[in-house]
């Protein structure tokens, strides 16, 4: 249900992202590490893409550049047909408005010195500044609702809350400005796995209930398969695959996404067992074809 | 209009219940730390010991017989005297030591709180500013830093004295104007942890200006170091301000201060000892008061670092 037919909201073209990694001393000299190469990609109204790879293959830096927390070396990315690299501040702010993140430490993204009401209502006092303080209050208690808060929670400090109340903070006020597109950075991994589950039954529900899109990065194929529709795997800062969660899950082209599947654990050792063997069977062949 | 979707009344009606009235206050940091620092029973006596000095100093004045530039001819270099008020003895002119050492008293503690409180803002917003910005920005700022650093802050004083003429106010301005370096340094090392923290990213991917985001995000969490710093500077600032009055750069005659009152007690310690006594008593007491403080500041601010 990816309505190709439909114009996309978010389009990524050959996107890379380069950093200039000093080797230290005087006369050092300079090296480029590549983070993000010619990454393309579409994302449509209310769609979820799933990003996986391991750790540093790129995918929160894909994000970063995306929504210009970062600098791109090159390529574009175009959001509703502007280019977001062109921007200028009044339109920057529009983007910040739709575009909200929802981070990976639930505790760290969260200011230990401001209630779980300001939190929340902050986005909306830079992005709503006309609105009252009743009225904030208001529609920050209906969104703690939303997110299954307690609203009486509301002048809580972070340190009184757990993980799982904490990142539905994160994603109160992510959602609060009424965004398009919300990124998740590893948003569930820090979560223990039954929190993990409700966080992820959470987003999706909020996602059929509202209509946004979701660029969900993970390095579990697992969780990311649960609630994408569409899969794309990263590995060393380039898209090995792209296509429906249902294809590269069950049927992967590429090797790399074959090991990242086999590498999934299952409950159940005879499974297990077999799976042990196929996995050692992956590795000889990616080892002969090096 | 609020609300993303349709409106539930009857949730809303609650929600507007909760949020208005009935919702229980969190505990904040600050709170748990006062709790903490309330349990740290040293702290406990040194803030009860300078509230007492700051209330007898700024009080007790209007309670003693003699003024502090009030010369009793009858009674001079005498020790003390309960009969005729003179509680501490008086001094070489026959001025009452306990008025002295009260307004001497009061002296350091202005001096205190104003090149502190001169210190501590300019020092913060400078060090959160040249932190958060990094770059070519926070080498420049840095860098005047050093220079400052490099000017010894006497000559810094006796410019200033030049300039403006001598006024007890603006010398502690300059002082605290000195100060600021070491904070500003502390400061800007605390704001690069901080700027890496997620919530900062956070707050810039929803699109808070730079400015909102030292401010609400950095500032406020700076206090711990903050406050710590500031308390360990107040008897760094009270030794320097008795180092200039001992030059005769600081408070003139007849108005004194705890450092003054000491450089003139201290060459005749051994026949008027009620001269260095007084005065040393409290500028011990009140320095011993402040570290104690600042320890259970930083123990209770900071409870992983005990």
């Amino acid at each position: 249900m990816s309505g190709n037919e439909k114009e996309p909201i978010l389009k990524v073209r050959e996107l890379s992202v380069e950093f200039t990694i000093g080797s230290g001393g005087l006369l050092g000299g300079k090296k480029i590490l590549r983070a993000v190469k010619n990454v393309s990609f579409d994302l449509y109204q209310g769609e979820t893409l799933g990003i996986v790879g391991e750790s540093g293959c790129g995918k929160s830096t894909l994000s970063r550049a995306i929504i210009r927390l970062l600098p791109a070396s090159s390529g574009q990315a175009v959001w509703f047909g502007r280019d977001i690299q062109q921007m200028n501040n009044t339109e920057l702010l529009g983007l910040r408005k739709d575009i909200q993140m929802i981070f990976q430490d639930p505790l760290a993204s969260l200011n230990p010195r401001m209630t779980a009401g300001d939190i929340i209502a902050e986005p909306l006092k830079i992005h709503m500044p006309h609105i009252g303080r009743e009225e904030r209050a208001l529609r920050v208690a209906e969104m703690m609702q939303k997110v299954g808060l307690l609203p009486g929670m509301i002048n809580r400090y972070p340190h009184e809350f757990s993980g799982g109340q904490c990142q539905r903070i994160g994603i109160a006020r992510a959602l609060i400005t009424n965004p398009k597109l919300i990124i998740c950075d590893e948003a569930v991994s820090a979560l223990d796995v039954s929190i993990r589950a409700q966080v992820v039954n959470l987003l999706m529900d909020l996602q059929k209930e509202l209509g946004i899109s979701l660029l969900f990065i993970s390095h579990d194929i697992a969780v990311v398969r649960h609630i994408a529709q569409r899969i794309m795997v990263l590995y060393f800062g380039e898209v090995v695959e792209i296509g429906e969660a249902e294809q590269v899950t069950m049927d992967p082209h590429h090797d790399y996404t074959k090991r990242l599947i086999a590498s999934v654990p299952v409950p159940d050792p005879r499974v297990e067992m077999q799976r042990r063997e196929e996995r050692r069977r992956l590795r000889k062949a990616a080892a002969a074809a090096a | 209009m609020p609300g993303i979707t349709g409106k539930d009344t009857v949730l809303m009606d609650y929600a507007n219940k909760l949020a208005a009235l009935d919702a229980p206050k969190g505990r904040s940091l600050t709170q748990d730390a006062l709790r903490r620092l309330s349990k740290n029973k040293a702290a406990v006596v040194s803030i009860g010991l300078v509230i007492l000095i700051i209330l007898v100093a700024f009080i007790g004045p209007f309670f003693v017989p003699w003024g502090y530039s009030e010369v009793d001819w009858t009674s001079i270099r005498k020790p003390p005297d309960f009969a005729k008020g003179h509680y501490l003895g008086t001094d070489q002119n026959g001025r009452d030591m306990l008025a002295r050492v009260l307004q001497g008293t009061q002296m350091s503690l202005i001096v205190a709180a104003v090149a502190t409180v001169v210190s501590v803002s300019i020092g913060v917003i400078y060090g959160a500013v040249s932190g958060y910005f990094g770059g070519r920005v926070d080498s420049l700022m840095m860098r005047f830093v050093d220079v400052m650093y490099a000017l010894p802050y006497i000559l810094f004083v006796i410019i200033l004295v030049v300039m403006f003429g001598r006024n007890p106010v603006l010398l502690f301005v300059g002082i605290g104007a000195i100060e600021w370096l070491t904070m500003a340094r502390i400061v800007r090392g605390q704001t690069l942890s901080i700027k890496e923290k997620e919530f900062i990213e956070a707050a810039r991917a929803s699109g808070a200006k730079p400015f909102t985001i030292i401010m609400r995000h950095i500032v406020p969490n700076l206090t711990g170091p903050v406050v710590i710093y500031a308390t360990l500077t107040i008897p760094e600032i009270i030794i320097a301000e008795s180092f200039l009055s001992y030059l005769g750069l600081g408070v003139q005659e007849p108005q004194t201060s705890l450092g003054t009152l000491i450089s003139a007690g201290a060459p005749v310690a051994e026949v008027l000892p009620w001269m260095l006594l007084g005065p040393a008593a409290v500028l011990v007491t009140l320095l011993l008061c402040l570290t104690y403080i600042g320890d259970g500041l930083r123990d209770a601010l900071d409870p992983k670092d005990r």
